[in-house]
């Protein structure tokens, strides 16, 4: 009953330009295999079936209904993962409705303080946002990515995120594991239209004021539990709910004083945290390495900016952080320090390849750099046990490539995503992606 | 708190740890005090961070580093009452009326190229201030100026934190249409609380008023728990925690202010409320209300010939600082500029055109006096045995405009070499030319620009008008 239906929106899907098709199972042959998890192997078999990788190896039994795939010349790799990520989140959903909030209500008043939770959206879950028709979502898989770490984006507070599958009939079929945490972002919007907070020390400010008050509302709770009866219930906090809900933070860290400043902050939580962004943190590696905490580095590294006034005179620290941004991730693997990649924007395959190229140019391994791509993530969010290696058991999430992945001609040939076939086209590969905007970025409305 | 003042104790051990540095003898300067007097041909010798002894014929350890300062001046380092350098963002959360909540001290920025500008200067140390939007501003913080070391380790250990506040103009908005109490566009969500200067006063008193319940609170709560009881626990509040530490003595206040009447205000509701101002800032009339200033016990951190850039700051006068020290008030020169903290010993030298002090008076204006109002002085502020080795060579007189600094110390570390710092100027020009040619090398052509990303959300820093 299910196959024909899958068959179905397969096809479907293959007419609108993706050509995704399922088959009762799929096998691999004589291709390059990076399992990430052990050794490569350079002629094996991979095959998979409802979804999930079904064996692996050198010597795998094809079975007769198996589709088969001829793999010389290729080369199969665990799926990509966007560690930190909005794809799934469909663009005009967070944009829908905050029109709609603003056209059905009067200006909201100015936030006056932490008791009006302001740009608190702690609660909001990335695993109800996603839906497969996320128009970027064609291009993330033909720059090979199969799976995201993914956040709602607004506020400070911006919601919990959710392991999901970058392919999916509805919405529900992406989602993996949820929540994986909880995204902090700091929003300076001056002394505008928002209120409280406004500047960097507000919003410092305002989330150690967040976690008290959760530290509190989880004693009062207790305490009213055990003795009902003693006097007034707390007050239910839809804020410190999805606080509480969170198994982790991601804070941001990009320069160098950011990443000293979050370092020393994050322990006031108690809860483990993520810094990301990274880009300075050739500064501090000995302190990152201390510290234990994952690290998300982003991919979009500092640039001149388009429109830099040519007589303003470039400061030697920007200078030199556009120049060292992207030996960071090769310097962070060879202390042992354990990071992902996450696209922040550069999500078309011919920008992804040359983000890495940057990093592998500046001393990174292609065997690191995978793993950054791959299983660093799956273990940081605690889901190695389903994703980011090809080995047997796994979810199926794959992508397959002629040549290695980071040589400039490598195309991708196939991307599977839970078992579902995609052969990107040429174009996707190369034109621009769509909707690089990350919804909700700081910009908007906060000058 | 308590876990904050721990960290400070731990970060003060390491400092005075690593402040065990070698032996400086400092030979044959003309060596000014402040406190003490000049000596003529004077030594002075640091041993672990510290001043050890001061004297004409000094014996140095036989590993001691020696400075031969034949024909320059030794000062104390400098001391900024009145700083907006280092922070990262806003220097203002200037959204509330009472932003007591934030901290400056979250927000240092020790990259901050500001703070080595200010070093070559002779600063040494600065009361790093939030800025004047609202009645109540956010907590502020003492730092020294460790170039190269990180924000905590700037903290200057053991100075009492302090709380900004301001008076007048700034916190009730005058000048923005649609802030202000006279509104042309009608009520607007921008338009924020109080519009008057009475109001400033009504946010003050209402936010101590809040501050008192909540002492009590916690009193009765703290209470009910020795006495072995349960109660559902109390919300700890961090914009009235400060408040409270104001009130018990532990923070101190330092209030902006132009108009005499507005610092008669003050001090009459410091009083009733039952806390101390410790500096008025700015302060323009002070010299009207001189003699009520000093019976409150406040210090006034005033601009030396810095005036009319606003109605309030008209009726001012070069005099300002020296008739308020005449009146018996402890009186600063402060900068609140990232260009002015670069030569306050030249701000301090006008008090001598302008109200004939001494040399060792005006020079005390930007040296001992603000370590007295933030309550360091036992620890810099002058050249004593036991203070710690925060020093200025200049070449000159120290008052003379011609004057430079060659050499500043810290804690007996030097942190600024003016010789140094010109030798390897070539050599970092050519470092910093290899970075824009290999750049311009590697320039990417009409390449399309990815979204803003997740490393945006920090926004870069902007400073905002704060006199």
């Amino acid at each position: 009953m299910k196959q024909p239906l899958r068959l179905l929106i397969g096809l479907a899907l293959a007419a609108g330009c993706t050509l995704a098709e399922t088959h009762g199972a799929i096998a691999i042959r004589n291709a390059r295999i990076v399992t990430v998890s052990g050794e490569e192997l350079p002629k094996a078999t991979v095959l998979m079936r409802d979804g999930v990788i079904s064996d692996v190896g050198a010597s795998v039994s094809v079975p007769a209904d198996a589709w088969v795939i001829d793999g010389a010349g290729l080369t199969v790799y665990p799926g990509f993962i966007d560690a930190l990520s909005t794809w799934g989140i469909p663009v005009t959903a967070t944009r829908g409705n905050a029109a709609q909030s603003t056209a059905t209500t009067t200006p909201e008043p100015r936030a006056r303080g932490p008791e009006d939770r302001p740009q608190t959206f702690s609660f909001e879950r990335a695993a109800d946002l996603v839906s497969p028709s996320d128009a970027r979502l064609e291009a993330a898989r033909a720059a090979g990515f199969t799976t995201a770490a993914t956040y709602p984006t607004k506020g400070i507070f911006q919601g919990l995120g959710a392991i999901v599958d970058l392919a999916g009939e509805r919405g529900r079929d992406m989602v993996i594991i949820q929540p994986i945490g909880q995204q902090i972002a700091f929003r300076q919007g001056g002394f505008g239209r928002t209120g409280f907070p406004g500047s960097l020390m507000g919003n410092i400010s305002y989330v150690r004021q967040l976690f008290l008050d959760l530290d509190q509302y989880e004693q009062a709770k207790q305490i009213y539990a055990s003795n009902p009866n003693a006097g007034k219930r707390p007050e239910y906090d839809h804020a410190l709910e999805g606080l509480a809900e969170s198994p982790r933070l991601l804070l941001p860290a990009d320069e160098s004083q950011q990443i000293d400043r979050m370092l020393n902050f994050a322990p006031e939580f108690k809860k483990p945290f993520i810094l990301y962004g990274l880009h300075e943190a050739y500064e501090r590696v000995d302190e990152l390495k201390q510290a234990k905490a994952p690290l998300l580095v982003s991919l979009k590294w500092p640039e001149k900016p388009k429109d830099a006034d040519p007589n303003e005179v470039q400061s030697f620290r920007e200078l030199t952080m556009r120049d060292k941004a992207p030996s960071v991730p090769g310097m962070l693997a060879k202390a042992g320090v354990r990071f992902a990649f996450y696209s922040d924007g550069v999500d078309s395959a011919a920008d992804l390849k040359k983000a890495l190229k940057k990093a592998l140019d500046a001393g990174l391994s292609r065997a690191d750099a995978i793993r950054a791509l791959t299983l660093n993530a799956a273990e940081i969010y605690g889901v190695a046990d389903r994703l980011g290696t090809v080995e047997k058991g796994k979810i199926a999430n794959m992508v397959v490539m002629k040549g290695d992945a980071f040589e400039e001609k490598t195309t991708v040939e196939y991307v599977f995503v839970d078992g579902l076939q995609f052969q990107p086209s040429k174009d996707q590969q190369q034109g621009p992606a769509q909707g690089g905007r990350r919804p909700g970025t700081p910009s908007e409305g906060l000058r | 708190m308590t876990k904050r003042t721990w960290l400070l104790a731990v970060s003060a051990v390491l400092l005075s740890v690593s402040a065990h540095a070698q032996a400086i003898v400092i030979r044959n300067a003309t060596v000014m005090t402040v406190t003490k007097g000049t000596i003529q041909n004077g030594s002075v010798l640091v041993e672990n961070g510290k001043i050890a002894a001061i004297g004409k014929n000094l014996s140095a350890p036989a590993d001691a580093t020696i400075v031969d300062a034949s024909g320059k001046f030794l000062t104390p380092g400098i001391i900024d009452c009145h700083s907006h350098t280092a922070v990262e963002g806003s220097v203002n959360e200037g959204t509330v009326s009472d932003s007591s909540m934030v901290d400056i001290r979250d927000v240092i920025n020790p990259t901050d190229i500001n703070i080595y500008r200010a070093l070559a200067g002779g600063l040494t140390v600065s009361n790093v201030l939030h800025g004047s939007a609202n009645a109540i501003g956010g907590q502020t913080v003492v730092i020294k100026l460790r170039w190269g070391k990180s924000a905590r380790e700037m903290l200057f250990e053991g100075a009492t934190p302090g709380i900004k506040f301001a008076l007048g103009e700034n916190p009730k908005r005058q000048g923005y249409p649609t802030q202000g109490f006279l509104s042309q566009q009608g009520p607007t969500p921008e338009r924020r609380y109080p519009g008057t200067r009475l109001g400033v006063e009504e946010v003050i008193r209402q936010s101590f008023t809040e501050a008192k319940i909540y002492q009590a609170e916690w009193k009765t709560h703290n209470e009910k728990v020795a006495r072995g009881e349960h109660p559902i626990p109390l919300r700890k509040d961090l914009r009235l925690e400060p408040l409270v530490e104001v009130m018990e003595g532990k923070r101190y206040v330092h209030a902006h202010c132009y108009r005499s009447d507005e610092i008669l205000m003050l001090l009459r509701v410091a009083d009733e409320m039952g806390f101390k101002i410790r500096t008025l800032q700015h302060v323009l009339e002070g010299y009207k209300v001189a003699k009520e200033i000093a019976a409150h016990g406040a210090g006034a951190s005033t601009f030396s010939d810095w005036w009319s850039y606003k109605i309030e700051a008209y009726d001012a006068s070069p005099y300002n600082a020296a008739i308020m020290a005449h009146k018996g008030v402890v009186v600063s020169l402060n900068s609140d500029s990232d260009e002015l903290q670069r030569h306050l010993n030249l701000e301090a030298a006008k008090t001598m055109r302008y109200g004939g002090l001494n040399e060792n008076e005006a020079l005390a204006m930007v040296t001992i006096n603000p370590a007295k109002q933030l309550g360091i002085d036992d620890k810099v502020g002058s050249i004593e045995v036991g203070k710690s080795a925060d020093l200025v060579l200049f070449d000159k007189h120290p008052l003379s405009g011609f004057s430079k600094p060659q050499k500043v110390w810290i804690d007996g570390h030097e942190y600024f070499d003016r010789e140094k710092d010109i030798e390897t100027r070539p050599e970092f020009e050519k470092k910093k030319k290899a970075l824009e040619d290999k750049e311009a090398a590697s320039a990417p052509t009409g390449r399309r620009r990815n979204g803003a990303g997740a490393a945006d959300a920090e926004a870069k820093p902007n400073s905002e008008e704060d006199k």
